[in-house]
């Protein structure tokens, strides 16, 4: 028996949120007196992969085949199954983003085992197995009951923090029964991210909103961005009016996100936007309206003008930064 | 080209959501139903790109697992520019069981894409789409934002967290999109809602697939502290705050 953590390869690079997806899978595996293992696709070094080690993993598979540095999903699930059944899993955890969310569904249905995505904290209860996933974007909890003898979640971002326990993390090659020259994903072009923070990852995020007026307005808030190390969302009207990239758009029908900390700037706070921040840990809103609806679901609240206080934000970060 | 798009019933976003028989089931009672967004924007790209005759796609099927409740939606659909739709009659417990009827739908009808939101804006599972792809074995690609013809073949635009990947294609697959698919939703006028009264809706007995999991509660999430309002000339508070006590910088 053991629990199996998926661990995304950022570009053979570990990030916060796979130390999180680790902390739960030790954690999980801990009350469930199993070990928690993890499993890693593409090349990465084991220097970087003994990290694992601090949260509680005890053993990681990689799979490095230069073949496995680009998702393919159907690939990447053939992987995983295999490693499920080698290692004798009974629960997988994945993160709940992109990557997740591509491998996850397929895995339920090839090990016909069921799958709750979006979970926020441990299980209620572990016979039968219960669990806690937000839904109806952020408005609500729901608990589910898995009942196939295989489980998987998917683990919200930043729902669960970090959490120590050394552990003597043995790394072992694994070696899958699969063809790498799957055509079938042929890509034909990349463009990378040439500089930011990609939105979808980040921590921490400074949006605008048409508060901020025009485009030719946007330096402070990208300041302020830069020194916190976040990157830039705006508002759906934003975007519309080519004041920023669609890329940028957050809500219902932009990106949904949830770093640890969203910074609202000239955001008046409709639901269709809340939907899709409100998996945010902390938010800030800075508007000049102290009866904008940002401010019933933000955590601190700065009533002004944008332009004036942003410079004045980015400052104090400045100075408690020592800078 | 045959496009296949899912579609998901789901409660207006600003519904305010409530529960029912103690906490265990949703509370319809005066909820305004509309097709899931990213349903939607998937839809108005995959009419676009039948309209314009420089690609290759000739007919638009959408179809959704729900009750006879969900029929305004598919009809919505249809004044939007859909060729058909296709109604699986049973009320969906979970994304496996609903995925396992559109599997097996798609079995019997060749579709060149299936194309499926990335989550629903009721449950969130973000499931169906991959979970359809394995039930096929067939291939999957998810963060969808794009996709463009060339000589016959599409290319399809993903994001993934270094940047943007683009993949040549040439059908059967799925595609789970998000934001990106298509701009804004296209709106139905007059004559797409009066052709939609001529046009297929077909409704189709469920097969017996199981559901393996199922929701047994319900909570509204605590109420939210107040906001704690700073003064716009305290910003070194602020930043305190953010340091000190929510622990975000
Ligand atoms: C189906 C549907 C889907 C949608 N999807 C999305 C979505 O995905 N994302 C999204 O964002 N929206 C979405 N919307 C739009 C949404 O309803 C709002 O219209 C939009 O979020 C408002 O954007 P905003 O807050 O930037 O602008 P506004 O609502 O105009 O708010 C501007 C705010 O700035 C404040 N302000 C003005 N001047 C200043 C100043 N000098 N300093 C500080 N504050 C100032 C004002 O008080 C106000 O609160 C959707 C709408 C629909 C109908
Ligand atoms: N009942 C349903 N009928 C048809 N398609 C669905 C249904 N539920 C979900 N889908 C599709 O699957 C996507 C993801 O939904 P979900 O997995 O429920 O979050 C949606 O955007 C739809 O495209």
């Amino acid at each position: 028996m053991s629990v199996l953590v998926y661990i995304q390869n950022f570009g053979s690079k570990l990030k916060k949120q796979n130390f999180e997806v680790a902390s739960y899978g030790s954690k999980l595996a801990e009350s469930m007196q199993c070990p928690a293992i993890a499993v890693v696709m593409g090349t990465m070094e084991d220097s970087e992969l003994e990290k694992l080690g601090n949260y509680g993993i005890s053993k990681t598979l990689k799979v490095t085949d230069e073949g496995f540095n680009t998702l393919i999903n159907k690939l990447f699930t053939q992987v995983v199954q295999q490693v499920v059944v080698q290692e004798k899993v009974t629960t997988v955890i994945f993160p709940d983003n992109n990557e997740g969310k591509a491998i996850a569904p397929r895995l339920s249905v090839k090990l016909n085992a069921g799958f709750v995505s979006g979970v926020v904290s441990m299980p209620v209860t572990l016979e039968p197995f219960i669990i806690s996933k937000r839904v109806f974007s952020g408005k609500a909890l729901a608990q589910v009951q898995i009942n196939s003898p295989l489980k998987i979640i998917s683990l919200a971002i930043n729902s669960f923090g970090l959490h120590e326990a050394k552990t003597v993390n043995q790394i072992v090659s694994f070696e899958p029964k699969v063809s790498v020259d799957d055509q079938s994903t042929k890509i034909v072009d990349r463009k990378i991210h040439s500089e930011g923070i990609s939105l979808l990852d980040a921590d921490r995020v400074v949006s605008g909103g048409r508060g901020m007026k025009g485009p030719e307005n946007w330096k402070p808030l990208e300041e302020l961005a830069k020194v916190i190390g976040a990157a830039t969302a705006c508002s759906r009207p934003v975007s519309d009016a080519g004041w920023r990239s669609h890329e940028e758009h957050v809500g219902q029908t932009g990106k949904i996100i949830a770093p640890n900390l969203y910074i609202a700037v000239g955001i008046s706070g409709a639901t269709q936007h809340v939907a899709g921040i409100s998996r945010s840990k902390c938010i800030v809103a800075i508007n000049n309206d102290p009866d904008a609806p940002i401010f019933e679901v933000a955590d601190y609240g700065v009533i002004g003008d944008a332009a004036q206080i942003l410079p004045k934000l980015t400052e104090a970060v400045k100075a408690f930064k020592g800078e | 080209m045959k496009l296949l798009v899912c579609i998901s019933n789901v409660p207006d976003t600003t519904t305010k959501v409530r529960f029912a028989d103690n906490q265990t089931r949703f509370d319809a009672t005066g909820v305004q139903w509309i097709i899931n967004p990213w349903d939607e924007l998937a839809l108005t790209r995959a009419v676009d790109l039948k309209e314009d005759s420089n690609n290759p796609v000739s007919e638009v099927v959408v179809i959704n697992v729900g009750s006879v409740e969900t029929e305004p939606t598919l009809r919505k659909c249809l004044a939007i520019g859909a060729d058909k739709a296709i109604r699986i009659d049973t009320v969906p417990k979970d994304a496996f069981q609903t995925a396992k009827q559109i599997a097996s739908l798609a079995q019997k009808n060749a579709f060149d894409f299936i194309i499926c939101g990335i989550e629903s804006g009721d449950y969130n599972s973000s499931s169906v789409g991959g979970m359809i792809a394995e039930f096929l074995d067939t291939v999957s690609v998810s963060s969808v934002s794009d996709i463009q013809f060339q000589e016959g073949k599409a290319i399809v635009e993903r994001d993934v967290a270094a940047g943007k990947e683009y993949i040549q294609m040439e059908g059967n697959a799925v595609l789970i999109v998000q934001k990106g698919f298509a701009k804004e939703p296209k709106i139905p006028n007059m004559r797409g809602i009066m052709m939609a009264r001529q046009k297929p809706l077909e409704v189709i007995p469920a097969n017996d697939a199981n559901a393996l999991t199922e929701y047994i509660g319900f909570q509204l999430p605590e109420p939210k502290a107040k906001v704690k309002m700073v003064n716009a000339d305290q910003m070194t508070e602020l930043v305190n705050f953010l340091s000190k006590e929510a622990k975000v910088l």
